[in-house]
């Protein structure tokens, strides 16, 4: 039993718990924050120190720890970090919950990470699991209507998509007589000709899966609970669940499904049409949006859409290309996400409305806000120098290498289409006349958040090489 | 870090210092700017100076790698046609900040944006990786957006708007095109591209496509007919200094995308494709001619105007003739000094009299005389009369592209086309009748001529003019390396 392995996930489960037991005996806002804070530092810790060189298998194969683990652990427990920095901004509205709040974060966030590294259908159904019931709690942690309704939505829309996903399951065991990942490769190996059974089965699996990611057509909870939930919990669901969701689809599509070349190229080429469909219904919404969680909500669902042609090429080249681009596009998503947010979430709560009206004359009220706020739309626009240039540039090189230019010219054009909503919350900061007067300023934690992701996007935009040499080196263990 | 890089980066280091030091009062912020535009614009002519038309070819390099895993290069270098644009845009920048010295409106953001988006226009010409240059060729975007919807005119926000998609559409197809020679010759480098014979690589796309869809984006921002309706809009809406740099320097980026890349990479699409594009620049210059005949407001009649003169750098690139493609240069930095003159003057005057109406203006030679002239002036370098730029240039053009006799209709074209020159005269000299002569209008009477730091940048601008019109060996001379190589592509 090499439990060391999964220590940083122990870790963050015990601190939740610790968070709850505290809470109980005497209940201190800043005690939950320090407690969730140290957790996150010493599984970080735990994770950069960590031997990750060889792939290694947990607890009898449910897990396997490689290089794509350890690179997805970080991000996700950096995301995390800046989630909770962030929501210091929101305590007043979750002051009678901030303790569950936090604990619920950490268990959602051992969800996904366990997520990055579920080598068996049954583990990787529990970290799913694990993760959606802690968001679902925290989406309707506000307790009005809004945030009931969404938290309802994205669970009862969740509840099928994982008793879709369950179907799948069992249909790919019916077919194969496996659940771990590389059994389930083994097995389809010695088929003559993959079983209409088992291609159902994969079916069902990646459509439960993509509820996650909120790629189209199972989208639709994304906008009510994006809208709904605190911002904070917006924030975490598009910029660390929606990784998590598509690395475990690359995990278990690769590992499982990569061989024999048909049918690796089969579930590619769904993906591809998938990647089509979402970022271009996802940028189409987003056009007519006047709310700012629910534009960005469609932003993520377009930007789901652009990792997915990282799945697909991972499906084309079965395995052998398109991860490293894959997990540099993740990591640039994350920190333009995480610029945006935290500034949006200190103007929402100043402004107390989410319009994006409200936003008018941000420029001259808070200039250096408007700034990082600016950078981080123009990153997730796709322009130079930003991290998000760089980020689709290295996605959109792999798919043309692998036959699918004609997708990445429906990208580049959704990306122009993208632009223009984008421009136009800049250009209501920028050109609007102020509604009120006074600067807003963010607390010490969110203006951090905002900067460093901020100066990360510029530095990845011109060096991006320094991360892309480290995704290189993470890839996933192939069966 | 060359010189060459220095003078790129420079703007942005003191947009950089503008926008970074805290509590940076107006006065400070102007004098930053314009130490980095008067720098980069010295280091701009040292290279003039010292660089060696003898030898040609790409001078002042600086490359290392940037993205190994790509194999993309910070990779910059200049040969005779980068040179003068390189020269004209920083003249222009330089120019651009004496324009717009006095801007009340938050002005360190606006000198911020303006040198920014100089060093993206100097890197444009300057880049000899692809990469690089799409990466320049995008950033271009932001700080025009910012300088035309806040210190515009008229329907400012909905100009830059569509300013920024049009741009980004065609670049779109530019990145696609890029990457279908990426993958076709395994480098980003140009240098290396014009070793590589493309035709013979097996690549993932057909040479054909990758040639329209880079042509695609140049042919937006040139621009071209049907693509250039944004530029009337663009330019009539932005604040003076954003016209001269618009229509002085960055649409040349669009003739220059075409040179350095279409014409370079793909002879054999160019010369299969010339009638189609000659047709089109025809349309371009016959079209842009009469629309800008119709025009009462002063700024978009010098915009439309840039639409027909374009249409000569078209009609001159695809003669693919060496006479031609000098003409075409040629009109490039002319038209750069003669549109920044003719919109720095409609910024004086729309300035000091308030009023942007031709039929409203009359009279103005007797209130302001000097600003006469200097329309004057510029008027008869629009209409190419022999002496000053305009004129050597559109005469190259023209006859390189009547001489191309092996493009199907070549002679056609540029018969029809050689009634833009005729139409030019009538729209600059009604223009000029109707604003500057006439009986003049009492409500004039008080209105200012140029300070004197008017007439020293209109006098810088002049005296480009008419340098280039009486001695134009002194651009052609460094132009010469740069075009016979691509010129003995077709035997001419």
């Amino acid at each position: 039993m090499n439990w060391p392995f999964i220590l940083p996930e122990i870790i963050i489960a015990v601190s939740a718990v610790i968070i709850i037991l505290a809470d109980l005996a005497k209940p201190n806002r800043w005690l939950s924050s320090v407690l969730a804070l140290a957790g996150i530092t010493a599984a970080a810790v735990f994770t950069f120190a960590g031997d990750y060189s060889q792939p290694a298998s947990v607890f009898n194969g449910m897990l396997t720890i490689d290089g794509w683990s350890q690179f997805l652990r970080l991000l996700l427990l950096a995301v995390s970090l800046g989630v909770l920095a962030v929501s210091i901004e929101y305590y007043r509205k979750l002051e009678y919950t901030w303790a569950e709040f936090h604990a619920l974060s950490l268990f959602a966030l051992a969800g996904m990470m366990l997520m990055s590294s579920a080598a068996d259908l049954v583990s990787a159904f529990i970290a799913i699991e694990i993760t959606a019931i802690s968001f679902f709690v925290m989406v309707g942690m506000l307790k009005d209507a809004r945030s009931s309704e969404a938290s309802l939505k994205m669970m009862l829309i969740g509840g099928i998509a994982s008793a879709i996903m369950l179907y799948g399951m069992a249909l790919v065991f019916g077919s194969t007589a496996g659940t771990r990942l590389n059994e389930i490769s083994l097995a389809i190996g010695g088929m003559s000709n993959p079983s209409a059974g088992l291609l159902l089965g994969m079916l069902l699996l990646l459509a439960g899966l993509l509820f996650e990611a909120a790629a189209v057509p199972f989208h639709m909870w994304a906008p009510d609970a994006y809208e709904g939930a605190p911002t904070p919990i917006t924030l975490y669901l598009s910029a660390a669940s929606k990784i998590a969701g598509i690395a475990i689809i690359a995990r278990v599509f690769t590992t499982a499904f990569s061989q024999p070349q048909n049918l690796s190229a089969d579930w590619g080429v769904v993906a591809a049409v998938i990647s089509a469909l979402t970022m271009t219904l996802g940028n189409i919404l987003a056009l007519s949006q006047t709310n700012i969680k629910r534009l960005l909500a469609y932003s993520g669902i377009a930007h789901t859409g652009y990792m997915l042609i990282g799945i697909s090429v991972i499906g084309l080249s079965q395995g052998s290309a398109g991860q490293a681009n894959l997990l540099f596009y993740m990591a640039a998503f994350a920190l333009a996400e995480l610029s945006v947010f935290s500034m949006v979430i200190v103007i929402t709560r100043y402004l107390k409305t989410d319009e994006i009206s409200g936003f008018a004359g941000l420029s001259r009220r808070s200039p250096r806000m408007f700034a990082l706020l600016c950078v981080g739309l123009f990153s997730l626009t796709g322009l130079p120098p930003t991290a998000g240039f760089m980020a689709k540039l290295f996605i959109f090189t792999g798919a043309v290498n692998h036959g699918l230019l004609w997708l990445i010219i429906i990208a580049v054009l959704n990306t122009v289409i993208s632009a223009y909503y984008y421009l136009k919350i800049i250009k209501v900061m920028w050109m609007d006349e102020p509604a009120g007067s006074g600067e807003i300023r963010p607390g010490t934690p969110a203006g951090m958040v905002a900067f460093i992701s901020a100066a990360g996007i510029i530095l990845l935009g011109i060096a991006p090489y320094m991360l892309l040499k480290l995704a290189e080196g993470s890839l996933l263990s192939l069966p | 870090m060359g010189i060459l890089s220095l003078t790129i980066f420079l703007p942005a280091l003191g947009a950089l210092a503008i926008g970074a030091i805290p509590g940076l009062s107006a006065r400070f912020s102007r004098l930053i700017a314009l130490a980095a535009a008067t720098v980069s614009l010295c280091l701009s002519f040292y290279m003039f100076a010292v660089y060696d038309s003898a030898a040609g070819g790409f001078q002042f390099e600086d490359s290392f790698q940037w993205i190994p895993s790509i194999n993309a290069g910070y990779h910059v270098g200049i040969d005779g046609l980068s040179l003068l644009l390189v020269l004209l845009t920083s003249l222009l920048g330089f120019i651009s900040v004496l324009v717009s010295y006095k801007t009340e409106l938050r002005p360190r953001a606006f000198f911020a944006w303006l040198l920014l988006l100089e060093t993206s226009i100097l890197g444009v010409f300057s880049s000899l990786d692809l990469l690089l240059f799409f990466v320049f060729w995008e950033i271009e975007v932001i700080p025009m957006y910012f300088l035309i919807s806040n210190w515009g005119s008229g329907r400012k926000e909905y100009s830059a708007f569509k300013y920024v998609l049009y741009t980004l559409f065609g670049s779109a197809f530019m990145l696609a095109g890029i990457m279908g020679l990426y993958f076709t010759a395994g480098t980003f480098n140009l240098p290396e591209l014009y070793q590589t014979e493309l035709s013979l690589v097996a690549g993932s796309l057909p040479m054909a496509a990758m040639f329209f869809l880079l042509i695609i984006g140049f042919a937006v921002k040139l621009p071209v007919f049907p693509l250039h309706t944004w530029l009337p809009d663009a330019h009539t809406d932005a604040p003076t200094a954003a016209s001269i740099m618009l229509a002085g320097s960055l649409i040349k980026m669009g003739g220059y995308g075409i040179f350095r890349i279409c014409l370079g990479l793909f002879p054999g699409e160019a010369q299969h494709f010339a009638p189609l594009f000659m047709g089109l620049a025809m349309v371009s210059i016959v079209y842009g001619g009469a629309i800008t005949l119709r025009q009462t407001d002063i700024k978009r009649l010098i915009a439309y105007s840039s639409v027909s003169h374009m249409g000569f750098v078209l009609l001159g690139l695809f003669s693919l003739h060496y006479i031609g493609l000098t003409g075409a240069c040629l009109q490039l930095v002319s038209h750069g000094l003669i549109t920044g003159l003719l919109f720095a003057g409609a910024g004086i005057l729309m300035h000091n009299t308030h009023e942007r109406h031709i039929k409203k203006l009359g009279g103005l030679a007797r209130q302001m005389p000097v600003l006469a002239g200097v329309f004057t002036i510029a008027s008869i370098g629009a209409m190419g009369v022999p002496g000053t730029s305009g004129f050597i240039a559109e005469v190259s053009v023209f006859l390189g592209a009547f001489s191309a006799s092996s493009i199907a209709g070549s002679a056609v074209f540029t018969i029809i086309s050689l009634t833009g020159i005729l139409l030019a005269a009538a729209y600059m000299l009604t223009t000029l009748l109707k604003v500057f002569f006439g009986p003049a209008k009492p409500s004039f009477d008080s209105v200012a001529d140029l300070t004197r730091l008017e007439k020293f940048y209109c006098g810088l601008l002049i005296a480009g003019i008419f340098l280039i019109g009486l001695y134009p060996a002194i651009a052609t001379d460094v132009l010469e390396p740069a075009i016979a190589p691509l010129a003995s592509l077709w035997g001419g």
